[in-house]
């Protein structure tokens, strides 16, 4: 029971409640903010498993742009109608009973994995070591990824433009 | 191990000293020397038995207390969690910043040996950059929960200003990254210990014998890139002239109008804060950290041949109190900057940061590499 | 040490919560939300598994997924401002034109 074991259950359930809160409350701002927090966490995790790179990506990018970009829309459309709540809780029991007996299949069904994780060397999940992999082992995807993240900017652009 | 985490404690209670104390001796010289600059007198009326401190009393005592001690007021259909949230976040993300910043090289007490920095990250400057990014929140959750038009247009045009200017800010740091080939920031302050000759290859007689002599700071190998990093730094923490979104004569104090009492000291503190690490940045980039041209761990060593043996406490003094001073030059000199300007326009804002300091930016990086791959 | 069977859990329990939300909820961007936690969840799981296997591969795809995640919540977004000005409502159950 050392330290990172406690830190991890602290995080799991700090996690698990931000993601309940993001799907359960009402007001839409509310959920975004739990959103944050809940990526927040996951970047902490990210540290936690050797990879401080994607890690710290992942505040920079989700947390920092992606979500103020959903809070934008939130704060500009200002949606205020209310959800209808009531014929919706035996479709919302049976899907997460079922996910969650497919979750627990996943527990069951492992046994090659390692327990222990492989002793990670100094630049595990370094800068270097990513680079390193990503420009030379990926660099078609990383081309592709780089035309798609321009073709969703001029999607974005032409969608939400206002009729002349 | 509880040596270690009570050094760590230590350092970040030092760092926090420093910036809070250097935030509210900000505000201090914003109101007095702004009176300089405009040629009055500034706040000189609280005192203390009679004695005034030109103004210091005023703005480090009176002040505070009068903001503490107002009526802590949220807009009736304003969401209360989120109008205290606000300020608070903008707060945490301008002090939790510094953690990376070096404010000297190494401590050695006995047998152990101190990195004077509070945490060393492997990802260094893109620490700074997240919790950057995490900064608009403040902003925009501040905003929101005053139900306000006024507050939610500055909100919009505060957080768009700053994701705009955070990417010239990151690609504007790449030419320094690419120099000295580390995201480390206390690496890179040790970096620029060196000489530029030292860099050079030996073909380059010329270029040693002149531009050699000097310290290899990143002001001197990036000028283009300390230029643009500034005008995004200030842009980033919304001063003048990038203040649009809370511009008092417009909007009427903008994202923080509702706010009164101990959460706008919040706002205020952190904005100072905000001002403190864009210059801890700068001077840790660009102007060596807490360098001291031609000093080196045991003393000075002149590039004329001369050197000057010191002991270890007194080099380090000497780095930490340089570090300082550079940072307090750089504080200076943006509220400097806040009472010569006028503000910008809001389109010559957005214009500014995307076509002209990102093209620029990104011709940084070419040359840059260039010259890198030249010299090799 | 942390087990690799406990991040996976813990990756799958979030899944399932984010699939809660794209089925329960109405307003279209709880649900895009919802969509951006489910990816979260499989970069959780990819990182898990990189650690646990020590390969640098886990990781370059979840860079991958983050960049694929911000195009599509703003592509998503885009559409979410164009379908309001013309609906004037968040919620997906007016969107029924076309069964009209």
């Amino acid at each position: 029971m050392d330290a990172s074991v406690i830190l991890f259950y602290v995080i799991s359930v700090l996690l698990v409640l931000s993601s309940l809160m993001v799907v359960f409350l009402r007001n839409v701002v509310h959920c975004a903010l739990a959103l944050v927090v809940a990526l927040f966490l996951i970047a902490i995790l990210f540290v936690m498993l050797h990879a401080p790179m994607v890690g710290v990506l992942q505040v920079l990018v989700y947390a920092g742009a992606i979500m103020v970009l959903f809070l934008f829309v939130i704060m500009f459309l200002n949606p205020t109608a209310s959800e209808p709540r009531r014929k919706l809780w035996w479709g919302f029991g049976s899907a997460a009973a079922l996910l969650l007996a497919a979750s627990l299949a996943a527990l069951l069904s492992n046994g090659e994995a390692p327990a222990d994780p492989v002793t990670a060397t100094e630049t595990f999940g370094s800068p270097e070591t990513l680079a390193k992999s990503l420009f030379t082992d990926f660099v078609l995807p990383f081309e592709i990824t780089s035309v798609l993240l321009l073709v969703a900017i001029i999607g974005a652009v032409v969608l939400a433009k206002r009729e002349p | 191990m509880i040596v270690d985490i009570g050094i760590v404690a230590v350092k970040a209670f030092l760092v926090l000293f420093m910036v809070l104390n250097l935030a509210g001796i900000l505000g201090w010289i914003e109101r007095k020397g702004s009176a300089l600059i405009q040629d009055r007198i500034g706040a000189n009326r609280a005192s203390v038995f009679g004695f005034a401190g030109m103004g210091l009393i005023n703005t480090l005592i009176a002040d505070p207390l009068k903001f503490l001690t107002k009526e802590d007021f949220v807009p009736p259909e304003g969401d209360k969690f989120l109008h205290t949230l606000a300020p608070c976040m903008t707060l945490f993300t301008a002090l939790v910043t510094f953690a990376v910043i070096p404010f000297g090289d190494v401590l050695v007490l006995g047998e152990r040996v101190i990195n004077l920095q509070v945490a060393n990250l492997n990802i260094g400057i893109l620490y700074v950059f997240a919790i950057g990014s995490l900064g608009v929140y403040g902003i925009v959750i501040g905003a929101w929960a005053s139900n306000n038009k006024f507050s939610l247009m500055g909100a919009v045009r505060g957080s768009a200003q700053m994701i705009s200017y955070e990417v010239a800010m990151g690609l504007s740091v790449i030419g320094i990254l690419m120099v000295f080939g580390t995201l480390e920031l206390q690496e890179i302050a040790r970096g620029q210990g060196t000489l530029i000759r030292d860099m050079l290859p030996e073909s380059a007689g010329f270029l040693r014998s002149t531009v050699g002599r000097l310290p290899a700071w990143g002001i001197f190998l990036q000028p283009l890139a300390f230029l643009l990093f500034f005008t995004a730094a200030v842009a980033e923490t919304k001063r003048i002239p990038f203040d649009l979104p809370e511009a008092e004569s417009e909007l009427v104090a903008g994202y923080h109008v509702e706010y009164s009492g101990g959460k706008f000291l919040m706002f205020f503190a952190g904005e100072f804060a905000e001002i403190v690490t864009a210059a801890g940045l700068m001077t840790t980039l660009f102007f060596g950290g807490w360098q001291v041209p031609y000093l080196m761990r045991d003393g000075f060593h002149f590039p004329w041949g001369e050197a000057v043996v010191l002991p270890h406490l007194a080099v380090t003094a000497l780095q930490v109190g340089a570090f300082t001073l550079k940072v307090i030059f750089f504080c200076w000199l943006q509220i400097l900057l806040r009472w010569s300007v006028p503000r910008f326009r809001y389109d010559q804002v957005m214009r500014l940061g995307w076509k002209m300091l990102l093209p620029l930016a990104l011709l940084n990086v070419i040359v840059t590499a260039i010259v890198i791959i030249a010299l090799q | 040490m942390v087990p690799l069977d406990y991040y996976l859990i813990l990756s799958a329990v979030i899944f399932a919560i984010g699939v809660i939300g794209v089925l329960v909820r109405r307003n279209l961007i709880v649900v895009l939300m919802s969509i951006e936690l489910m990816l979260n969840a499989v970069n959780l799981t990819f990182i898990a598994f990189s650690r646990y296997l020590a390969s640098m591969q886990g990781q370059v795809v979840v860079i991958f997924v983050m960049a694929v995640a911000a195009a599509e919540a703003t592509v998503g977004l885009a559409i979410v401002i164009a379908i309001y000005r013309n609906r004037q409502t968040p919620l997906v159950d007016e969107y029924d034109a076309m069964r009209r």
